[in-house]
């Protein structure tokens, strides 16, 4: 079996009476890509929140690497190579396209405690921007104000952020959500040449991308992991069909 | 063109400031020296301020406890070291312990956000308010009067125009500093603060070590002003950390244009002029004020500087 990249050792959150993260005990391993799945509601984006150091589990273990990181605050976690994906899009909006990217390679490239020279003489923080920027398919819209975006450029601007700060690994939190069928296959074509350069957690929706993509899958519901394979062992499992890809059939 | 026009307003409002001792003295009006002085040290309150609300969201209520700090470290000193009558030392000790201040102050209310944080710069500020009101020793409630400025080697300074230009020296050193941080890759992190804490933070951003530095610069200035206008009125009292003045420095920061390099002058300026032009008219000057604050909040929200500025 290959490496554990991260893990999480009986994971519980609650909020009041009901328990979003339900003793969950997860394993992804380097340079998988790995499939989230489960209803709405069944605390995919508290789990990932709680991954990105954004929220504090009420108990549980998260490690990264074999390192305990449970304490550690998000960007300590961005330090180690965590890059997230909101599923709620969550940029700069006040800045230009091209401005959100370069503040995100900045983020890797030195010490921002500088005072005196110009960001924008630093042609390289900017090359490495546009870099990234062609490499989502967004250099056309690069000195845009974010704001003045459709939504599907802000999928893919959540993605190039993600991208951008060098990371080991991408938790990707319904990167397709609310986009059109078009630029979803954009977005699957996209994630699928992540593959193999990054160990991927993806939450999603969409079966058949799911399926296109994820080496493994968990499900999880009503805050628990009801199981976790390959997606051919996921797609063959009873209880999973019953709790929840016989619903989507029906839907 | 825009180019062109923005350093016009740039010159002109250097030969105003450059020759206004000059003027002054043609109008017969040495007064007006005086009140450029204090224009600018108001000025550099403000901008201070600005570096804050509108370069980094944090809305502070409390940021005259910086200005007042600086004031009581000359007026203190001139009680207890009067020896100590060089600028070139006593400055940079208003600087320093107002930056102190303002680690402590602020490693404690940055653990707030909103409204928060509004109230709790506002509380700390209102305790050394308090303080500084029953130090007896320092005059308490009634404020201290120093002596005589203090001084700077080849200057004198007791005359009002040269201590006006030392002012403005020090108003411009501080200004090109903020608009150098302002596009650096410190100012850009914090304009991203700004926009997305959340998003800064999952980008690897320690943001609260961001904005604890920006407090501190923020206070260092604020100190610095204080310790301007301790020397510019020969006085200095507790009011000049009451919320009161915290609230004209806001003001003067939003008629200004939050976050506008040049938002803290024109604020100050404009303020200070109303004030001045409108007193002569109605003891209720502040309703005036008032109508013209609205006004450019809902017609202007860039401010007076942001008038001037090239349209984006
Ligand atoms: N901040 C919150 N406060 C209270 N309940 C919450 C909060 N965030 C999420 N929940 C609840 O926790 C459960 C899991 O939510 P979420 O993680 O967003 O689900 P998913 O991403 O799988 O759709 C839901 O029932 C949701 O209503
Ligand atoms: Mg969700």
């Amino acid at each position: 079996m290959s490496e554990i990249l991260l893990e999480t050792r009986a994971l519980r959150k609650r909020y009041g009476g009901l328990v979003a993260t339900d003793s969950v005990s997860l394993a992804v391993h380097r340079g998988e890509c790995h499939a989230l799945i489960g209803p709405n509601g069944a605390g995919k984006s508290t789990l990932i929140a709680q991954l990105a150091g954004a929220l504090v589990p009420d108990a549980g273990s998260i490690h990264f690497a074999g390192q305990n990181i449970t304490g550690f605050s998000a960007h300590r976690r961005a330090a180690l190579g965590f890059a997230r994906s909101f599923q709620i899009t969550s940029l700069l909006p006040n800045f230009t396209v091209l401005e959100n990217l370069a503040l995100a390679v900045q983020s890797v490239s030195g010490s921002s405690f500088r005072f005196w020279r110009a960001v924008n003489d630093e042609t390289e923080l900017f090359e490495r921007a546009r870099e990234i920027l062609r490499s989502v398919g967004l250099e056309d819209v690069a000195t845009r104000p974010v704001g003045s975006l459709g939504h599907g450029e802000h999928r893919q601007l959540e993605l190039a952020l993600a991208l951008a700060t060098r990371p080991q690994l991408l938790l990707l939190d319904e990167p397709m959500a609310g986009i059109g069928p078009e630029e979803s296959e954009r977005m699957v074509a996209l994630i699928a040449g992540l593959k193999g350069r990054y160990t991927l957690l993806l939450v999603e929706h969409d079966m058949d991308a799911v399926f296109r993509l994820a080496d493994r899958v968990s499900v999880l519901l009503a805050g628990r992991v009801i199981a976790t394979g390959t997606a051919a062992e996921i797609r063959a499992n009873g209880e999973v069909r019953r709790a929840y890809l016989g619903e989507e059939e029906n839907a | 063109m825009n180019h062109l026009r923005r350093h016009g307003w740039l010159l002109a409002t250097l030969a105003v400031a450059l020759s206004l001792p000059q003027l002054a003295a043609l109008c017969g009006q040495d007064f007006y020296v005086s009140f450029a002085s204090r224009l600018l040290i108001w000025a550099l309150l403000a901008s201070s301020l600005n570096l804050l609300v509108g370069m980094g969201g944090m809305v502070s209520l409390g940021h005259a406890a910086y200005f007042g700090a600086g004031a009581y470290v000359v007026g203190i000193l001139s009680v207890e070291a009067p020896g100590w009558s060089s600028a070139l030392l006593v400055w940079p000790l208003a600087v320093a312990l107002s930056a102190l201040l303002a680690v402590v102050i602020g490693a404690v209310c940055l653990r707030t956000r909103g409204v928060y944080f509004i109230m709790i710069t506002l509380a700390f500020a209102q305790m050394l308010f308090y303080i500084f009101t029953s130090l007896t020793p320092y005059g308490g409630d009634d404020g201290l009067s120093l002596a005589k400025r203090l001084t700077l080697p080849g200057l004198a300074m007791a005359g009002d125009a040269t201590f006006y230009y030392v002012v403005l020296a020090i108003f411009a050193a501080c200004l090109t500093a903020l608009g150098r941080l302002q596009a650096s890759r410190f100012g850009r992190v914090l304009a991203g603060i700004k926009d997305n804490e959340e998003r800064m933070e999952s980008l690897g951003y320690a943001t609260f070590r961001f904005k604890l530095v920006a407090y501190i610069i923020a206070g260092a200035l604020a100190g610095l002003a204080g310790a301007l206008m301790a020397n510019q009125n020969a006085f200095v009292s507790p009011n000049m950390m009451s919320w009161n003045e915290s609230g004209i420095a806001l003001v003067m920061v939003i008629l200004g244009g939050l976050g506008s390099l040049w938002g803290g002058l024109a604020g100050a300026a404009a303020f200070l002029v109303l004030e001045e032009v409108l007193t002569g008219f109605t003891t209720h000057w502040q309703i005036v004020l008032g109508l013209i604050l609205l006004a450019v909040v809902f017609f202007a929200p860039r401010g007076i500087a942001g008038l001037f500025a090239k349209q984006p």
